[in-house]
């Protein structure tokens, strides 16, 4: 069956490539563009590992077709960082909390967290559960990741970090 | 998993839409979010061989009034229902309903048409359009028609829906303000469908109900319109003994299978249980 062109912005460069209708974003980005921050995890839409940024939402790349995203704006989690290699407040809250042990749904839940603090620069604890409910970890019992986003949610907002008393 | 071949279409109008759908036949299947249909096509529980992608027709979304309607263009995401102020004001059960489907990245893509077009009995949205009279406008060929969503359900996986035909708008009528409403969803976890959930549309007067609705969500092959319950509590204080008739004859109608989720036994009290609380909850928030 015919290929489709495609093209897309994905962390700021300007992407084109040849696919398969049926190619899902989730591949495009890692085998087309050897991107291979996001994750497949479930590869049946309920994990979250493939999460991306994409035109303002966090979706799971896992679910998409790459044709889906034609004209598309897209982050991953190896556009975070600053181009000088200085960590983005996320990352850095990952790294100061503990937020990650194998690291394996990481680059989902920064992607989803960046998007949620977006959109809620300053979230309840309850929020942020709700809000990372589509990312599962089976590592880490989420404690930290919670810590980390909270950390970042401070940073961004220039308040210091305070950590809730357990 | 990687899902069958197909062709890709992306019309840029209803029209163009309209008429792909009709050429390709049923070897067609419209997309919208892809949230149900693509997991479906990786297992190859679905095998199109072309899909025409709704995303590019600009008339197949937003949120607008009508009259006394509210009407929601097909393609309009879950997300995009809680976040409309408007919406949450006039039909505050939408809201309410989309929060308990799925996930955040699931209601950012899933559409409210993919939603009630699907007709998997699982799916939320159904039952509440039930409850809320709502009116599907559909697009084909040979026209436009509207069908009632409390006609709409069929079977499992089969809709009104003729070949070739494809869903347009969702129109609901607004109930009167001081409505009370609820959607009262029993799942085992975040992203489930659900076990049984129940949606309760209703209005008061002096004290009474004066009119009212219920639909049930996953308990049959189709969401299903509790008739006799809804009649049952007409005119009545919402008193204890009437309840409890309603929430009997509710359960009566169910057909649940025996799944993951529990007995189909367990499964039809818990319809009565997520329907009790419904109840309580659209009681609560009527006036009068
Ligand atoms: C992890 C996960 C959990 C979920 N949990 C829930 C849940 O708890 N409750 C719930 O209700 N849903 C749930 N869903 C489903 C989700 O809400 C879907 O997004 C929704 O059911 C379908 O919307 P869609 O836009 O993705 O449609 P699609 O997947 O694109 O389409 C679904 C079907 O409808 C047809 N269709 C779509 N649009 C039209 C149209 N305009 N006219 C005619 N036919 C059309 C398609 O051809 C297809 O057959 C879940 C999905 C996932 C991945
Ligand atoms: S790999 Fe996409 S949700 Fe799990
Ligand atoms: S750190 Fe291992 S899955 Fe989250």
């Amino acid at each position: 069956m015919a290929k489709v062109h495609v093209s897309m912005t994905v962390n700021g460069d300007a992407v084109e490539g040849l696919v398969e209708p049926r190619t899902l974003l989730i591949h495009f980005i890692r085998e087309n563009l050897l991107l291979t921050g996001a994750h497949i995890g479930c590869d049946t839409s309920h994990c979250g590992a493939c999460t991306v940024d994409l035109d303002g939402k966090s979706v799971k790349s896992c679910t998409l077709f790459a044709v889906q995203a034609e004209g598309a704006s897209i982050t991953t989690i190896e556009g975070m960082a600053a181009p000088d290699g200085t960590l983005h407040a996320l990352q850095e809250g990952f790294r100061m909390m503990h937020g990650l042990q194998c690291g394996f749904c990481t680059p989902g839940m920064i992607l989803r967290a960046h998007r949620l603090l977006l959109e809620n620069p300053d979230p309840s604890e309850e929020e942020i559960r709700f809000g990372i409910a589509g990312n599962m970890c089976r590592c880490t019992g989420y404690q930290n990741i919670v810590k980390a986003i909270q950390y970042a949610a401070a940073k961004i907002n220039g308040v210091p970090f305070q950590e809730a008393a357990e | 998993m990687i899902p069958g071949r197909f062709e890709y279409h992306r019309p840029k109008s209803l029209p163009e839409a309209v008429a792909l759908l009709a050429k390709l036949g049923e070897d067609a299947r419209p997309l919208a979010g892809g949230h149900s249909l693509i997991p479906m096509m990786k297992l190859r529980m679905a095998t199109p061989e072309h899909l025409v992608d709704l995303a590019g027709i600009a008339d197949l979304k937003g949120i607008r009034h009508e009259g006394g309607r509210i009407v929601i263009g097909a393609m309009t995401t879950q997300a995009e229902l809680i976040a409309s102020a408007d919406l949450s004001a006039a039909l505050p059960i939408l809201k309410e309903t989309a929060l308990l489907i799925a996930d955040p990245q699931v209601r950012y893509v899933g559409t409210l048409g993919g939603n009630v077009a699907n007709g998997d009995p699982g799916n939320d949205m159904p039952a509440v359009m039930m409850a809320l009279d709502a009116t599907y406008q559909l697009a084909g060929e040979k026209g436009a028609r509207e069908v009632a969503a409390r006609e709409f359900y069929q079977g499992a996986y089969f809709t009104a829906l003729e070949p070739g035909e494809m869903l347009a708008a969702i129109s609901i009528p607004v109930p009167p303000a001081g409505h009370g409403a609820a959607y009262e969803k029993l799942k085992r976890k975040i992203g489930d469908y659900a076990t049984a959930a129940a949606a309760v549309v209703l209005t008061k007067a002096d004290g009474r109900i004066a009119t009212c609705a219920i639909a049930l969500t996953n308990v049959g092959d189709t969401p299903l319109l509790a008739e006799e319950a809804a009649h049952i509590l007409t005119g009545t204080s919402a008193d204890a003994a009437s309840l409890a008739r309603a929430i009997a004859a509710a359960e009566a109608i169910t057909e649940p299978a025996t799944d993951g989720r529990g007995t189909a036994a367990y499964r039809t009290k818990m319809a009565g249980i997520m329907l009790e609380r419904a109840l309580a909850r659209a009681l609560a928030r009527a006036a009068g």
